[in-house]
Formats: C-alpha cells, sequence, structure tokens
C-alpha cells in the first residue's frame, strides 16, 4: 500500500498538455458525434449550434467541442447515476464536434430534464460542455443553459455565478428557426464565458 | 495562460474559474466499448499497405486513478507526426514528407486490469511558429475519458532524453518539475520485442470520484 501525499491522493494525476492542432488525425468525422441525441429519442428536439471565439472576437476553428447531457427525464446514461429513472436507449448523451472556418459546429439533441445538484435542489436543463484548442493548456468546462428557462431562476449551480456573468453561459433561440439554438463561447476577451473548475 | 507558448495570450481566459460542486453532470460521462474500436485501431505499423517508414516501438503502459485503482475499459485516443515530423493534416505545412503507410491516429480501450498497448513508430520532432527556431521535442498526443466529465485528461507523451525538453514552452507550460518528469515515458528493456520493436512504458493518472454527489435520495 503506498502512502498518500498531502495532497491525498496516492498518485499525482498527469499533467494536462494542450490538445495542439492536429487531433483531428485521430477524431474526425468518422468518430465525431453530431446526434447527441437520435431522431427517435424522447423529448423536445434542438439543433445547437455552438460558436467559438478568441480574446479578439475572431472564430476559432480546429477546436473539439464536447458535450455530455442528461436525457429527457433527467437521468444520465452512465452506472454511477442511481436514479429511478429509465434509459432512453436513443440517447446516447455524449457528442463532439470540430469548429469549422466560422468557429462554429452543430449538434442534435434534445433538451435535458433536470437532474439533482447539491443539496437536492433540481439543477436546471443544462449541458456539461468541454472545449480544447491550441493555446489552451488544460481543458475548459463550461455549461450551456437555455435562455428564458423558468428553472434557471432556482439552479444552484448557476447561483455560484456572478449575476452579471450568468448570460455568458445562456443559448439563445434562432428567430424565426423553431428548436434552434445558438451558443457563443469567448475563450477571453470582454465577453468571456464563465469557466468552471471540475 | 503561459506567456512563453504565444498563443495562449489570446485563449487563455483571465477571470477566475468558478469551483462546481461535484453533481450528478460531473461524476458521470461517456461510456465507450469494443463497437468504437476496430482491428488494428491499435497498431499504427497495420493501417496501410506498407509498413510505414521510421524506429518501431511499442508504448504501453496502465491507466489509473489517483487512488492508485485501474481504470478499466476506458478510451485511450492518440495521435503522432510521421518519423519525418509531419502530421496527416491539412494546415501542417512543415516541409518533410508525408508517408503514404502512416496515418499517426490509434484508439484503443483499457483491458480489465487498466493495461493498454500501442505499435508506431517513433514520431520525429518538428518546427513551429511559435518563436524564431522553435522546435517541438517528439511526442505522441493522449486523450482518455476515465469514468465522468470531470476526469478527462488530454496530455502529450514524451521521449526520455530528448534533447528539445528545455526549450519547448508547451512542456515547459507545466509548472511543476515532477509533473513534468511524469508526461516523459521510460524506456523499458522489458518491454522490447527482440528483434523486433523498442519499447516505452507511459502510466497515465486520471483523477478520482472527489465527491459523492447527492442523488436527491430521501
Amino acid at each position: 500500500m503506498r502512502a498518500k501525499s498531502k495532497t491525498g491522493r496516492v498518485l499525482e494525476p498527469t499533467p494536462w498538455c494542450t490538445v495542439g492542432p492536429y487531433f483531428s488525425v485521430t477524431v474526425n468525422d468518422s468518430n465525431s458525434v453530431r446526434a447527441i441525441a437520435a431522431p427517435d429519442a424522447k423529448g423536445e428536439r434542438v439543433k445547437l449550434i455552438c460558436a467559438v471565439f478568441d480574446r479578439d472576437g475572431k472564430p476559432v476553428t480546429d477546436t473539439l467541442v464536447e458535450i455530455w447531457q442528461a436525457n429527457a427525464d433527467g437521468k444520465y446514461n452512465h452506472p454511477a447515476d442511481r436514479q429511478e429513472k429509465s434509459i432512453d436507449s436513443p440517447f446516447r448523451g455524449f457528442g463532439r464536434q470540430i469548429t469549422d472556418e466560422n468557429g462554429a459546429c452543430e449538434f442534435e439533441t434534445i433538451m435535458p430534464g433536470r437532474v439533482p445538484g447539491p443539496r437536492g435542489a433540481l439543477q436546471a436543463p443544462h449541458l456539461e460542455v468541454g472545449v480544447f484548442t491550441r493555446g489552451v493548456l488544460k481543458l475548459l468546462a463550461t455549461r450551456i443553459y437555455f435562455s428564458g428557462d423558468a428553472a434557471n431562476a432556482e439552479c444552484p449551480v448557476l447561483a455560484l455565478v456572478p449575476k452579471t456573468r450568468r448570460a455568458t453561459l445562456m443559448a439563445l433561440p434562432v428567430a424565426g428557426q423553431p428548436g434552434t439554438w445558438r451558443h457563443e463561447i469567448h475563450l477571453s476577451g470582454p465577453k468571456e464565458t464563465v469557466f468552471f473548475d471540475v | 495562460m503561459y506567456p512563453p507558448y504565444r498563443l495562449t495570450l489570446t485563449r487563455a481566459p483571465r477571470k477566475p474559474l468558478i469551483v462546481l460542486p461535484h453533481t450528478l453532470s460531473e461524476v458521470t460521462g461517456p461510456v465507450f466499448g469494443h463497437g468504437d474500436i476496430r482491428e488494428a485501431d491499435n497498431d499504427l505499423t497495420r493501417q496501410h499497405e506498407g509498413e510505414p517508414i521510421g524506429e518501431r516501438i511499442t508504448v504501453s503502459g496502465k491507466v489509473l486513478d489517483d487512488n492508485g485503482r485501474p481504470v478499466p475499459n476506458t478510451l485511450i485516443e492518440v495521435w503522432q507526426c510521421n518519423s519525418a515530423g509531419r502530421y496527416r493534416h491539412r494546415i501542417d505545412q512543415h516541409h518533410a514528407p508525408l508517408d503514404p503507410n502512416f496515418s499517426g491516429g490509434g484508439r484503443t480501450l483499457t483491458d480489465a486490469q487498466g493495461n493498454y498497448r500501442f505499435v508506431t513508430i517513433k514520431p520525429g520532432p518538428y518546427p513551429w511558429e511559435n518563436h524564431p527556431n522553435a522546435w517541438r521535442p517528439a511526442h505522441i498526443h493522449f486523450s482518455l475519458y476515465g469514468t465522468a466529465f470531470a476526469t478527462r485528461l488530454v496530455t502529450q507523451m514524451y521521449f526520455p532524453g530528448d534533447p528539445l525538453l528545455p526549450f519547448c514552452p508547451i512542456f515547459n507550460s507545466i509548472p511543476d518539475p515532477k509533473g513534468r518528469e511524469r508526461v516523459i515515458s521510460k524506456f523499458e528493456l522489458n518491454r522490447t520485442e527482440p528483434g523486433w520493436s523498442l519499447g516505452f512504458r507511459f502510466d497515465i493518472v486520471v483523477r478520482g470520484r472527489e465527491a459523492t454527489p447527492f442523488e436527491g435520495k430521501k
């Protein structure tokens, strides 16, 4: 049995290094996942456009955007979710796409249900988001919420975010395209998105 | 942000991260299986009709969590340049030849004891535009999902004794010297395959579950 270090760990985690520009050698169209939810998954359909920008507002291309989300009932397709709710088999909950020349990528999914948060308070519908790009040393973890959802006002995680910055986590409905939402991720600069230490 | 790595200046967030207590959303994550892997995905020397040019190596090791427990059935994805230092990628303009027999991408799942193994060729060093006369040491990129959204890891594996390591701002962006040591693989004679390939060991530690999520039970 190895002794625990000062940090309480037996082993120190391997450090992060940047994903660099060339990850699509392996993570590419043949194994990226646009459909977080297959067409027959339960729930309200959502087409989600994500666009990534740098400090100067320039689009960030060749960036990996990963999404993890719960199904329409608020259940994750994972053994650590022991809620008594059912898995919806056409719904995997995972997606990853690479941004194009406009810094944008698209996902097909459904509106997630609510999942419990700290002290049992229900969280508002949200997606977990990971952003990986060259010039970023480690995972940027953020969330996407849906603007106008009444549950946002009572989400215990959103409550941890200063009011003035909450809008940076909100996807906005696209006018004239029902079910289509757009979300901007600003890595830095005046509109910097809220990123989390997970 | 790490100014010697220039691109971090316009891309690294400046505001403090907000600490997120782990909820079900962070302690769950995508699960992968054998359906996600194809034959020869872990042998980068067998993905084309001929064999790639270069020094044949195996890279193998164990994936553990920070409690020292093996992480079984987790997806590992790797990518690398060829032995001349060129990636098969549209934005790599390095004046070095592509190898028709080398794509540079691999995938595998760890076994029940957390072990993995790739067969490949040793990647070459290559110049990049960060600063005058900047060179990347030979490296292989690794991406792992671990068991949850919060255990995701993307890193780079380096080779022991590489003279370019002290000059590389990406390698040096790891603040702790002990951390930098942990991304350098070890040459192990007992991992060589006599008459065939040299063996490098690279053990990877992902974060374990730190918090028990509140699951809303009464």
